[in-house]
């Protein structure tokens, strides 16, 4: 039987205990900081812990056009693949953080990875 | 069978369905998302009856007494009655002014008595109707426990259309229409030894002194560090109280904040959320309320969280002055 990389990660309480610690790294990197800056901290942890369960495997509803859409804004405004690496490298530092093994780490990596031309919308 | 009541309407839902599958099945459009109780887009909140704590998981601790709940993840052991959560109508009373005092300069304490009972959290806040229809939010900075009156701190704007009215024209056994209590930021028991820190600006301190004196009267045996900020000394006020709840309560830390060059003995110089970060650098595991002057909220709230406070822990109230009719 195999389980799915969300269930190998511990699920919701895992994408609970990264969000903040991702979310901090974030906000704390000058080089794609600025794109969060003036949103309601709120509501952008509320995205960011959808970022996270897409990111882990787990379940949801975005397509690809979701991806593009979400992000053409950003965009306009410049957003790169330097930008893009900035995220990934928070998200793998993110569960490095939480002790995740390497192995689940790439395949995160992975899937993030998957979704780099619709985020730059290319 | 348990039955889930929504905009009017009794539907059944079966032993396997959370409320979301139920309204949904029944052709109702609810917000979802990720199905799983993670996005909290589902967001509802039960106006009867006691949602299942599982559905609470994760939720604000004040949500989470408010009776707020994910959709997705209740599958309810009673009957509910459910509304989205932002759509509640929030009932209006009537209330007669019992008293009106100087608190210093510009702000001063309004104190209403309802007919009708009015249930509130100390640091909620309501919002005040004039008979032309002008409303405005003010913060509750009464307790239950002491005060028979519901109390606010109204700081007179110059030009506000409210605020001035508030001051000027109102007078006592007036009566005026008031919203029920609403907001998130109130003192919940929770871990009773967490550390709190209250940072206000101004008239932001009637929130805090409403959490504040909950928070005693509760019992919270963690340290509570007040900060209170004013560009001047006269924008300063409650000091002699303040100062007289330390000397009562151990745990209870008062610092009153002068941001102008003329600081008297006794006042620390500088901003509230400047001093407050200053002393406290790491706030890991504290639990944070901030309110008044919306950027000096907007920025703390964000220096909190990147200090180490977490997103749930972190209460705040901007008072945002909307100059709307
Ligand atoms: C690594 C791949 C990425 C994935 C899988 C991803 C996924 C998502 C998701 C699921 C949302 C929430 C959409 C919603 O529900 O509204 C979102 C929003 C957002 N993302 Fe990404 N994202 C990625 C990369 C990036 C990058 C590189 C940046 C910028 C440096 C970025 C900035 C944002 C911002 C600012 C929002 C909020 C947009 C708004 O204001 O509503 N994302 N992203
Ligand atoms: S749909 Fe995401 S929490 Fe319910």
């Amino acid at each position: 039987m195999t389980t799915s990389l969300f269930e190998r990660l511990g699920g919701e309480a895992a994408v609970n205990a990264a969000v903040d610690i991702f979310y901090r790294k974030v906000l704390s990197d000058d080089r794609i900081n600025t794109f969060f800056e003036g949103v309601d901290m709120e509501k952008q942890a509320a995205k960011q812990k959808a970022f996270l369960t897409f990111a882990f495997g787990g379940p949801n509803n975005y397509t690809g056009k979701d991806m593009r859409d979400g992000h053409a804004h950003l965009v306009k405004q410049g957003l790169s693949d330097e930008h893009f690496d900035a995220v990934v490298e928070n998200l793998a530092a993110t569960l490095k953080e939480l002790n995740v093994s390497d192995e689940l780490v790439t395949e995160v990596a992975q899937i993030a990875e998957s979704t780099r031309n619709d985020v730059l919308g290319r | 069978m348990v039955k889930i009541t929504f905009e009017g309407e009794r539907y059944t839902c079966t032993d396997s369905e959370s409320v979301l599958d139920c309204l949904t099945r029944h052709g109702h459009d609810i917000p979802s998302s990720c199905h799983s109780g993670v996005c909290q887009t589902c967001m509802m909140r039960a106006v009867n009856g006691n949602p299942p704590a599982e559905a609470q998981t994760d939720l604000k601790a004040t949500l989470a007494a408010q009776n707020y709940f994910l959709a997705c993840s209740c599958k309810p052991k009673s009957d509910l009655e459910v509304v989205l959560a932002g759509s509640e109508v929030v009932q209006r009373v009537t209330a007669r002014i019992v008293d009106k005092q100087t608190l210093n300069q510009e702000i001063v304490k309004i104190s209403l008595r309802c007919q009708q009972p009015f249930t509130y959290q100390p640091g909620q806040f309501l919002n005040v109707f004039r008979r032309d229809g002008l409303s405005r939010s003010y913060s509750i900075a009464s307790i239950p426990q002491e005060n028979e009156t519901i109390d606010l701190h109204v700081r007179k704007l110059e030009g506000g259309q409210m605020s001035t009215w508030l001051h000027d024209e109102l007078a006592i056994d007036d009566e005026l229409d008031v919203s029920g209590a609403t907001g998130d930021c109130f003192y919940v028991p929770g871990d009773p030894s967490q550390n709190l820190l209250l940072v206000g600006t101004g008239s932001g301190l009637a929130p805090l002194w409403g959490i504040l004196r909950d928070a005693l009267a509760r019992g919270h045996h963690g340290t509570i560090h007040l900060f209170h900020g004013s560009h001047s000394v006269v924008g300063l006020y409650l000091i002699d109280e303040l100062r007289t709840l330390t000397q009562h309560h151990e745990n209870f830390h008062y610092t009153p904040c002068v941001s102008s060059d003329d600081v008297p003995e006794g006042f620390t110089p500088g901003r509230a959320d400047q001093v407050a970060l200053k002393q406290y650098p790491k706030l890991d595991g504290w639990r944070i309320y901030l309110c008044g002057h919306p950027e000096m909220v907007a920025v703390l709230k964000r220096r909190a969280f990147l200090s180490g406070a977490s997103l749930q822990d972190i209460y705040a109230d901007p008072f945002v002055i909307s100059s709307q009719k």
